[in-house]
């Protein structure tokens, strides 16, 4: 049993818990992922690890409330365990100095852009961010991405905070301005933001590194429900990603797959209803 | 009267057995004591015994069946378990008819004695009858680390541990068992069997802890540094193979690994009881020809009977595409033919050469080339030859892929020290078991593809066997 030893709302359904987990938090390094199970009748899910705390032995963990399985996993608090926990999962983020760096992050995502933004920004790059939300009351980490970025653009979908439109439009208008010299993009969110970001790089030829997002059962290679077509070649996010080149994902493959249990997710929200 | 043919197991009834209640229930139901005693009594109690050279941990055959014809059951399991620490497990799902049974020589006139069957029998009485398990000695200081709780580790667990070894076993999923767990259904081996069996092993005083991935939560590295003198990795044939055909990855098309983890492990059979799902239609099609495949196919044909939208008779159909013949599938006979049974098709000599998908992504069809066998290749068996311009389409809306595994390269990833052949098997001494990194052993389908469970147990006990040499 893995217990909760803090738990806090970050934004409109969003959350963000702290789990002790002393094996993982000493290995986990930024772009990595952990699978937990809530109860012993529960699916494997993966999530984000947005910090870690060597010293407590403890991880933290964002997530948004949208299924069964989140929306149980937000019932428990502080005290409270789930039953598994496995990690650190997937390769970590290749952390090196390419210059000047943009980092794009929509909704949830911006949970695992900060701790990538953060050692990128230790190593020496010039770290320019534009996250997004849809709208203001959704938006994380802010203020800790305010502090790791040399300059942090934010929009909103409806405008009810800062620029109102997407990170797309605040990247296009970096993209044009060729003062900023940008060496390298990295994206993370939703697949419909992930694949503008690629579409938009693409067309300046930058070198752009997603995070996907494919469903997963065991997260070690065994399954391969995670497999996404990287150029053309299957390939399993769980253990050769999740991070890949944004350039070479078939996109629209990987959103039909998101969809293939969008019935089911439906069946068994009800059974908490 | 003296018993010249082979008592028959009873089964459960195919028109019983793939719907519910008894959907997930064990199939085979084992000898009664009085079947039992009687095919034991057909052993000739042969001097030269030719079973025990077929069995890969070398259990004195005769010897266990002796003791059932004089009914003394106790002393019967006993004399298994001086070389198999799962003998409810080996019963279930060894390939007799290819390993002991195959040696014996009452087959050369009739039936072969049914050692599957009287182990399996000897077991199951102690499930039955002993609640309580032996007490063990735990009394030498080495500590050995053993990753993953398959067949293999399981059993080299168990063997260290009765020569007085601290052993931990590490298992990167929630639950013990390996592909005992996650691949084989429980109509083939029932949970509370492997459970029972598993619990042994604990008994002995192994220490088992889930959810910890080594290659990821600890490297082999770190695993000395933690204190252990030796390990063994018995990471199995973690990686499904997917040809490398247009359509894979459409909506419904699952790995055979994918499809029975989620049922055997995760339980989607139960959904949404518990939370795992699986998206199944009502036209699945198995390709492979292996126990997997029919596995697959048989829990295909469960899942689609229990669903309710079932109820009112839709038309459904499980189909097995192999591109041999049946004489040529790699799957047991006992197996082929409880498929049979159960009404699922086979189409042999055909071969996928591409999925056909809607404009959501998933699979509504599979275009096929039909073959023809020529010369046989290097595993013997006949090698399939497409017929040019036979291409034809069989309409599906689910697909499990069951052709095979290769080794998971977590664990030799981040290890360079421990070498592995092109195939991506870890290169061990067959002897020994060692690896090229010294005090490291492994063994099972990491090591070589995708064997039986008997093999891995016995590369299993072949590494423990080393490991106590090498330290005491």
């Amino acid at each position: 049993m893995i217990k909760i030893v803090n738990k806090k709302v970050i934004a409109e359904n969003i959350v963000m818990i702290e789990l002790e987990s002393d094996s993982i938090s000493k290995k986990i390094q930024a772009g990595q992922f952990i699978i937990l199970r809530v109860n012993s009748k529960g699916e494997r899910i993966p999530l984000t690890v947005v910090d870690k705390n060597c010293q407590k032995g403890t991880i933290t963990l964002v997530y948004q409330i949208v299924g069964k399985t989140t929306k149980l996993l937000n019932k428990l608090n502080i005290g409270d365990s789930i039953s598994d926990l496995v990690g650190p999962l997937g390769h970590p983020t290749e952390i090196k100095n390419y210059g000047t760096v943009v980092v794009v992050g929509g909704g949830v995502g911006i949970a695992e852009l900060l701790p990538v933004s953060k050692s990128l920004k230790e190593i020496g790059n010039i770290v320019i961010g534009i996250i997004g939300a849809k709208t203001k009351n959704m938006l994380i980490f802010e203020n800790e991405m305010r502090t790791v970025c040399d300059k942090l653009f934010i929009t909103t979908d409806d405008g009810s905070y800062e620029r109102k439109g997407f990170v797309t439009d605040v990247l296009k208008e970096l993209l044009v301005q060729s003062t900023n010299n940008i060496s390298i993009v990295y994206a993370v969110g939703p697949v419909p933001m992930m694949k503008s970001v690629c579409e938009i790089t693409k067309l300046s030829n930058i070198k752009t590194i997603v995070s996907l997002n494919p469903i997963m059962v065991d997260g070690t290679g065994m399954c391969g429900s995670c497999r996404v077509s990287i150029n053309n070649e299957t390939k399993f996010a769980c253990v050769d990603g999740p991070e890949f080149d944004g350039h070479a994902v078939d996109w629209d493959e990987l959103s039909k797959r998101l969809k293939l249990f969008v019935e089911q997710e439906k069946v068994a929200l009800d059974t908490l209803e | 009267m003296e018993q010249k043919e082979r008592v028959k197991m009873s089964e459960l009834r195919a028109d019983e057995r793939i719907r519910p209640p008894k959907a997930y229930d064990e199939v085979a139901l084992g000898y009664t004591e009085e079947e039992a005693v009687t095919e034991s009594k057909r052993c000739i109690q042969c001097k030269n015994p030719q079973c025990v050279k077929g069995c890969p941990v070398e259990i004195d055959i005769p010897r266990f069946i002796k003791k059932i014809t004089e009914r003394d059951f106790q002393e019967s399991v006993r004399i298994i378990k001086e070389k198999n620490n799962l003998p409810a497990i080996c019963g279930r799902v060894c390939p007799q008819e290819t390993q002991c049974e195959q040696k014996c020589i009452l087959g050369k006139k009739g039936s072969p004695i049914a050692i599957g069957a009287l182990e399996r029998f000897v077991a199951d009485w102690q499930i039955k009858n002993m609640t309580e398990f032996p007490k063990t000695n735990i009394k030498l200081k080495e500590k050995i680390a053993v990753v993953g709780s398959g067949p293999a580790g399981l059993t080299c667990a168990g063997d260290l541990a009765r020569s007085g070894y601290k052993v931990t076993i590490f298992e990167a999923l929630h639950e013990p068992g390996g592909v005992l767990r996650y691949g084989i259904p429980s109509f083939r081996l029932p949970r509370e069997i492997l459970d029972y069996e598993i619990n042994y092993i604990k008994s002995l005083g192994v220490e088992i802890i889930c959810n910890v991935l080594i290659g990821k939560t600890y490297t082999i590295s770190e695993l000395f540094n933690m204190g252990y003198n030796s390990i063994f990795i018995g990471s199995g044939a973690g990686l499904p193979y997917f040809p490398k055909i247009s359509g894979m990855n459409l909506c419904r098309i699952y790995s055979a690994n994918e499809f029975l983890t989620r049922i055997n492990l995760m339980h989607a059979d139960k959904f949404p009881e518990y939370d795992t799902p699986i998206n199944i239609g009502n036209r699945v099609t198995v390709i492979g020809g292996g126990n997997t495949a029919m596995d697959s196919a048989r829990c295909s044909l469960r899942l689609i009977n229990s669903l309710t939208r079932n109820s009112r008779s839709v038309d459904s159909s499980v189909t097995i595409i192999y591109r041999r013949t049946e004489q040529e599938m790699p799957a047991r006979a006992a197996e082929i033919e409880h498929v049979k049974e159960e009404g699922i098709n086979f189409m042999f000599l055909t071969q996928p050469v591409r999925f056909i998908g809607d404009n959501r992504g998933f699979v509504t069809g599979i275009e096929c080339l039909k073959c023809e066998l020529g010369a046989p290749d290097e595993t013997g068996r006949r090698r399939p030859i497409p017929i040019k311009g036979s291409e034809f389409v069989i309409e599906t809306d689910t697909v499990i892929i069951a052709v095979g595994l290769k080794s998971n390269p977590l664990i030799p990833k981040t290890t360079p020290d421990i070498k592995t052949n092109s195939d991506g098997d870890i290169i061990v001494n067959s002897e020994t078991m060692e690896t090229t990194l010294a005090n490291v052993y492994a063994g099972g389908d990491i090591v070589g593809g995708e064997g039986t469970v008997i093999e891995a147990m016995g590369m299993g006990k072949r590494a423990a066997k080393s490991i106590i040499q090498k330290l005491s």
